[in-house]
């Protein structure tokens, strides 16, 4: 059997999504800047998309940029909302610990340059309040950037108060809602939000395309320099294609969120409480307040990348927070910001379902993961040592 | 392109020499849960040859297949030949190992060394011990964790 339990890494593309984006590859190849017909063709098409996708999430179709994938969006929104600051002597900016890499390392090169990053620290839940926002601001804050919802461990945040507080203070809010697009209602008008993040692949689009929403108003500084493209604020020949497609695959999710959802919560649900009967487990992250098909577990005693490698010889698609994974010494910054301790962080397993998996995968997951753990741990010196008590159980 | 060789694959799928031995003439443990791989090796030395050997190992299949290959590597060998295996010719029999992934390996060197110096040690067998310098943690490498997408 073949499951891929990896939907936060990427998805499949859907087949609106494919086809959607074939005619703009022979048909309407044309460059959207040409004036002849097969160029203008792409044009209209961009156009539409833009509508379609500002529809999506509440937003007016000028108000949307396409870019080459979320983390150029979520660049050119902290890039943004810095130059703002900087010109009025505001250089605060807050975020939080588990941001993904494309905002963490944005920031640390604003830090670089004088800017006071303040990382909200997280709750052992993975949970931030708009109240830690609220007592974060100060009146040199130019920027507030926190995510919709976490990739690793699924956490959603309470966008809609951190908005309001936002507002109430003056200060720009960014959220990354790379994971939350598509899978999440989003209107930015009712939740306040001035700049948002999304990308195609995350909801069955194409890979390396995304759109920053910017409120109008707010002046885009360029990522990419280069011809009057997206009004002059990201240079270069536009992604045609991926772009019809990011907005079909959008479309297409966003007309079917709570059916997906009410369906993939129940997939979740059932291969949580399946896993936990493995002892020394535990969930990472709050079991209710989660994106519908996150799971995201730590086994005491196993390290994540052979529980990776041999659920993978099995046909399973998952990911792990280890430090294996990436050949550094620390595991996830995520789980070390909930609190797991490094020897449990190595542990971390995460399996991300969508719409498109079933009963039958969650149960043949249940059925192989098991005896996979058992096996890690049958040859592992830490879990002899734990079983011994010569070592404390932590989970 | 795979990240590991085949023969990477057999030796962490199907790996050599698991377990432990009872009433061993030498262990060695390296490594830390903190930093995500510990190897424990086990040496049963008659003659002064290796007459058995085995592994446990927490850690990633970089680590689990290189565990696997040095006890290969050492299996029937004097003390002496044991102690001249590097963590070089791990990798070159293993056909290779992602940059990232050396480190992973070192470890297996390392613990069969451990293991040798407690096995002079419970013996009471002179050495010199320049042959077991301390194996310092490498905390050079990437303070940046893992990046998970
Ligand atoms: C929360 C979050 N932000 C940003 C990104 C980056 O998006 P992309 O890979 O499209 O640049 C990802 C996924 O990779 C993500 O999960
Ligand atoms: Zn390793």
């Amino acid at each position: 059997m073949y499951v891929y339990a990896d939907n936060a890494a990427t998805t499949r593309m859907s087949d609106t999504a494919v086809a959607a984006m074939i005619p703009y590859m022979q048909e309407f190849f044309g460059n959207p800047s040409s004036l002849h017909s097969v160029g203008q063709k792409a044009a209209e098409a961009m156009m539409n998309a833009r509508q379609t996708v500002a529809g999506c999430i509440g937003a007016e179709a000028r108000e949307i940029t396409f870019t080459g994938g979320g983390s150029e969006a979520d660049n050119q929104a902290i890039i943004t909302a810095a130059r703002i600051g900087q010109r009025k002597g505001k250089k605060h900016i807050i975020s939080t610990a588990y941001e993904h890499h494309a905002v963490l390392h944005t920031l640390k090169k604003l830090e670089k340059e004088g800017f006071e990053i303040e990382l909200l620290p997280v709750g052992t839940l993975g949970n931030i309040t708009a109240q830690q926002v609220a007592d974060a601001i100060r009146p040199d804050t130019c920027l507030v950037t926190v995510m919709f919802a976490n990739n690793e461990i699924g956490s959603i945040l309470p966008i809609k108060e951190i908005g309001a507080v936002c507002k109430e203070k003056g200060v720009l809010f960014h959220t990354d809602a790379v994971q939350a697009a598509g899978h999440l209602h989003i209107d930015v008008k009712d939740m306040n939000i001035d700049m948002l993040s999304l990308a195609a692949h995350k909801f069955h689009g194409p890979k390396g395309v995304g759109a920053l929403y910017a409120r109008k108003g707010i002046p885009l500084v360029n990522v990419i320099e280069g011809g009057a493209q997206e009004r002059g604020k990201r240079g270069g020949t536009e992604n045609v294609a991926g772009i019809v497609s990011l907005a079909a695959a959008l479309k297409e999710c966003c007309d079917h969120i709570d059916e997906n959802a009410a369906k993939v919560t129940a997939l979740r649900d059932k291969l949580i409480e399946g896993i936990l009967q493995i002892p020394h487990c535990a969930l990472n992250g709050d079991p209710v307040n989660r994106l519908a098909g996150n799971v995201n577990v730590c086994f005491e005693g196993i390290e994540g990348e052979s529980l990776l490698l041999m659920l993978d010889a099995k046909g399973i698609c998952a990911s792990s927070g280890s430090a294996c994974t990436s050949g550094s010494l620390d595991p996830s910054h995520v789980l070390l910001a909930i609190g797991r301790p490094h020897e449990v962080a190595h542990g971390s397993l995460r399996l991300s379902l969508c719409e498109w998996n079933t009963e039958e995968e969650v149960d043949y997951i249940l059925a192989e993961l098991p005896g996979i753990v058992a096996y890690l741990r049958s040859i592992s010196p830490v879990w002899k040592d734990l079983e011994s008590g010569k070592k404390q159980f932590i989970l | 392109m795979a990240l590991y060789t085949d023969i990477v694959m057999k030796h962490f799928m199907t790996p050599s020499n698991v377990g432990s031995i009872e009433n061993p003439s030498g262990v060695g443990e390296v490594g830390n849960a903190k930093c995500g791989d510990i190897m424990k090796i086990y040496l049963k030395i008659e003659d002064n040859i290796i007459k058995d050997v085995k592994f446990e190992t927490f850690g990633c299949a970089s680590a689990i297949a290189s565990s696997s290959m040095a006890t290969e590597l050492v299996m029937g060998k004097t003390v002496e030949e044991a102690l001249a295996v590097t963590n070089a010719q791990v990798v070159a029999a293993l056909g290779g190992l992602p940059a990232h992934k050396l480190h992973c390996s070192v470890l297996a060197e390392e613990a069969i060394r451990s293991a040798i110096k407690d096995y002079y040690d419970q013996n009471g067998i002179a050495y010199d011990p320049a042959l077991f310098p301390a194996f310092d943690e490498e905390e050079d490498e990437n303070e940046e964790g893992v990046r998970m997408v």
